[in-house]
């Protein structure tokens, strides 16, 4: 024994030291789409989320932490495969990232039901908001419903009485016309499901046209988006039927990509880049820093960056200590944090009550569209699931 | 009525696209005997030719040649380099390799363009809508693209029939070993034979660019639907592969807008919308079937 007991003893009280001093990074896993037509989505999340970790020096909340991305390739497979690794070989605790529900349906029960914890910064379907609720799934972004409940009341300000309703066939799909018929006051002449695989909307065009609608409402988000709103202006709707959309059908980069023909588009939104609070005029300035002026975000990237602050705030609150969860989503709970949108708070079904905003899609001085904020559809609403749940 | 009208329009477009694809594989089936699956990946060379020229040059003239020269000359390339070797082999190691074609292009795409889809800007004057007959707007581009499809055919059936590369091609479908006998150098047939085949993928991938995003693997979703065009209207047949493509094509378009229809009487939209949607794919394989049981060397019978 003797002596060479005594090093290693001495040799470990030295590193259990050190080790108070520094801190092991908190592991996060962020699982996103980086490939296909979403793909932009997840970048976008994905580096709003790493410029707030830029922006606290490598910490969230004053935790330091270590960020582990991987790409789904909008296969819900894929995600559940990325999880399962992470949750056994990393023994990582806290997740995001997700953009589509699909994978969200797949992947977040997975999580949730090893202890972990998982904040949502975009895909928030609706059998997670009610009855099937979890302490430790959080969402940041909305509720999937309540993004289109938003666009319904837009669309009824707005004054138009005969609706035509197109969505992608998943499970966002159908929570978005779910969503839109709650809060439309006028009547719905046609609904469309398109499948997810679906680049040709010629079929659909023939329907619309014969319809006739006053207003046509559609959720295609990502590339989707894109392929439709040009396929709308190619098919001579654009002038004589309006589109009302929610933010996913025509965010910047759609904008950008379709041109003139989005001008006069009118869509609901939770956020835009000329929002005038504080956390946003710094999430502004710190990402046109470092992508430039031209790289304009889209609210995904403000939803990542948010994340990561609400992360922050729940990271701040049991001290980078993972190892009671429910701690930590109490600390969550709180939502301690300023968000970019303005006001923010979590619902007791952990997903926001937040405000509505109109938008518009107009012609800069610069002659390139852009979106442009127009004022409130909604104050502090929250979703038609909370009573459901029991949280 | 009209709208009835606009979705026929719409089924033959499809079939005409259908077409450009399934004249060039019809072509190389029937003979050069070869089961080539990479042919989906010359209309996905040939859409990303002429969107890469459209961004860098913003000429229409410029893009389309870019587009098919990529593709024919991609045709080229891997005729040269694969396909001489798979001339004696069976079918399985045909497949085997091609499909290894796929997978090789779509990465090197994927290097060269990234992950995210590229958007072709429609050239201006065909971007709006015309009224073909008063009351039936219909849109301008995809009427070129009818009538791009209906010009290919026509051409594609005076060259086979009154030239002599033509009477080639179809003696060499027909009667191989014989035109071997008699001299003509049959691997430079082959070389011809494979790259018009590239050449007619690459202009179905030119002209899908504007209306459709350019993306890695937008070849392989129409090569299904290709395969079982020639399968229906009979290898190595042009004629074939015309009634083919537009079989498979106004019958796809109407399925996928009627059988929701039908079926919203009995169940919800969303559930309808993905039913019906289910079925119309399948509708596609019945129909193959139907043809094959009743008429097993596709409806164009061409060997003898």
């Amino acid at each position: 024994m003797g002596i060479r007991a005594g090093l290693s003893g001495v040799a470990i009280a030295v590193l259990a030291a050190t080790s108070a001093y520094a801190q092991t990074p908190v592991k996060i896993g962020l699982i996103t789409t980086l490939s296909g037509p979403g793909g932009y989505l997840g970048a976008d999340i994905r580096d709003g989320f790493m410029l707030a970790v830029e922006m606290g020096g490598g910490k969230l909340g004053g935790i330091p932490v270590e960020v582990a991305i991987e790409d789904d390739g909008f296969k819900p497979g894929n995600g559940k495969q990325i999880a399962n690794k992470f949750l056994q070989n990393d023994k990582i605790k806290l997740f995001t990232g997700i953009v589509f529900s699909n994978i969200a349906n797949a992947t977040v029960p997975d999580i949730v039901d090893a202890g972990a914890v998982y904040v949502s910064p975009n895909a928030a379907p609706s059998n997670f908001s009610g009855k099937d609720c979890n302490k430790n799934y959080f969402v940041v972004s909305w509720q999937n419903d309540a993004l289109h409940e938003a666009g319904g009341q837009d669309a009824t300000n707005l004054g138009y009485k005969k609706a035509f309703l197109l969505a992608l066939n998943y499970q966002a799909g159908k929570d978005a016309l779910t969503g839109f018929k709650r809060y439309f006051k006028g009547e719905i002449i046609g609904e469309v499901y398109t499948r997810l695989d679906q680049t040709d909307f010629a079929t659909e065009m023939a329907q619309i046209r014969a319809a006739n609608p006053d207003v046509v409402y559609q959720f295609h988000p990502g590339g989707l988006g894109i392929t439709f709103a040009r396929q709308y202006q190619q098919a001579g709707l654009l002038g004589t039927i309006p589109m009302v959309v929610a933010e996913p059908s025509m965010d910047s980069t759609i904008v950008k990509a379709v041109g003139d023909a989005a001008v006069g588009v009118n869509v609901s939104a939770h956020w835009n880049t000329d929002f005038d609070n504080d956390a946003n005029k710094a999430f502004m300035t710190a990402w046109r820093q470092k992508y430039g002026a031209d790289r304009v975000p889209t609210f995904y990237a403000s939803q990542g960056y948010d994340t990561a602050l609400a992360m922050g705030a729940g990271l701040k609150g049991v001290n980078g200590n993972l190892d009671d969860i429910d701690a930590f989503d109490a600390a969550m709970r709180k939502a301690d944090f300023h968000s970019v949108r303005g006001a923010f708070k979590f619902g007791n079904n952990q997903h926001p009550i937040q405000d509505w905003y109109a938008l518009r899609v107009e012609k800069g001085a610069d002659g390139k569209p852009f979106l442009k904020t127009l004022g409130k559809i909604m104050s502090d609403h929250g979703d038609a699931y909370a009573k459901d749940c029991k949280l | 009525m009209t709208l009835a009208i606009e979705q026929i329009l719409n089924g033959v477009q499809f079939g005409v696209m259908l077409f450009l694809l399934a004249a060039g594989l019809t072509l190389v089936f029937g003979i050069m005997r070869i089961i080539n699956l990479a042919h989906g990946s010359f209309y996905m060379i040939g859409a990303y030719g002429a969107a890469f020229a459209a961004q860098q040059t913003g000429s229409l003239v410029l893009a389309v040649l870019a587009g098919l020269a990529a593709a024919a000359a991609a045709g080229a390339v891997i005729e040269y380099v694969v396909i001489r070797r798979l001339y004696s082999r069976d079918y399985v190691q045909q497949v085997l390799a091609t499909f290894g074609l796929i997978l090789f292009i779509n990465e090197g795409a994927t290097m060269l363009f990234g992950r995210e889809p590229l958007y072709v800007p429609m050239p201006a004057a065909l971007s709006g809508v015309v009224q073909i007959i008063p009351g039936i707007l219909y849109p301008a581009y995809r009427l070129v693209i009818i009538a791009t499809g209906l010009l290919v055919a026509v051409a594609l059936s005076l060259f086979v029939n009154k030239t002599r590369m033509g009477m080639l091609v179809r003696a060499g479908s027909t009667h191989r070993e014989m035109v071997r006998a008699l001299g003509v150098n049959v691997r430079l047939l082959y070389t011809f034979v494979f790259g018009l085949g590239a050449l007619l993928a690459g202009l179905g991938g030119v002209l899908a660019g504007p209306v459709l995003a350019v993306q890695v693997g937008m070849g392989e979703q129409i090569l299904i639907l290709t395969f079982v065009v020639v399968v229906i209207g009979g290898v190595g047949s042009i004629r074939g592969a015309f009634a083919g493509a537009m079989i498979v094509g106004i019958t796809d378009t109407l399925l996928r807008v009627l059988l929701p229809v039908v079926l919203r009487s009995v169940m919800t939209v969303s559930q309808a919308d993905a039913l019906g949607a289910g079925l119309s794919s399948m509708g596609i394989y019945l129909v193959m079937a139907a043809v094959l049981l009743i008429r097993p060397q596709g409806l164009v019978r061409v060997q003898s």
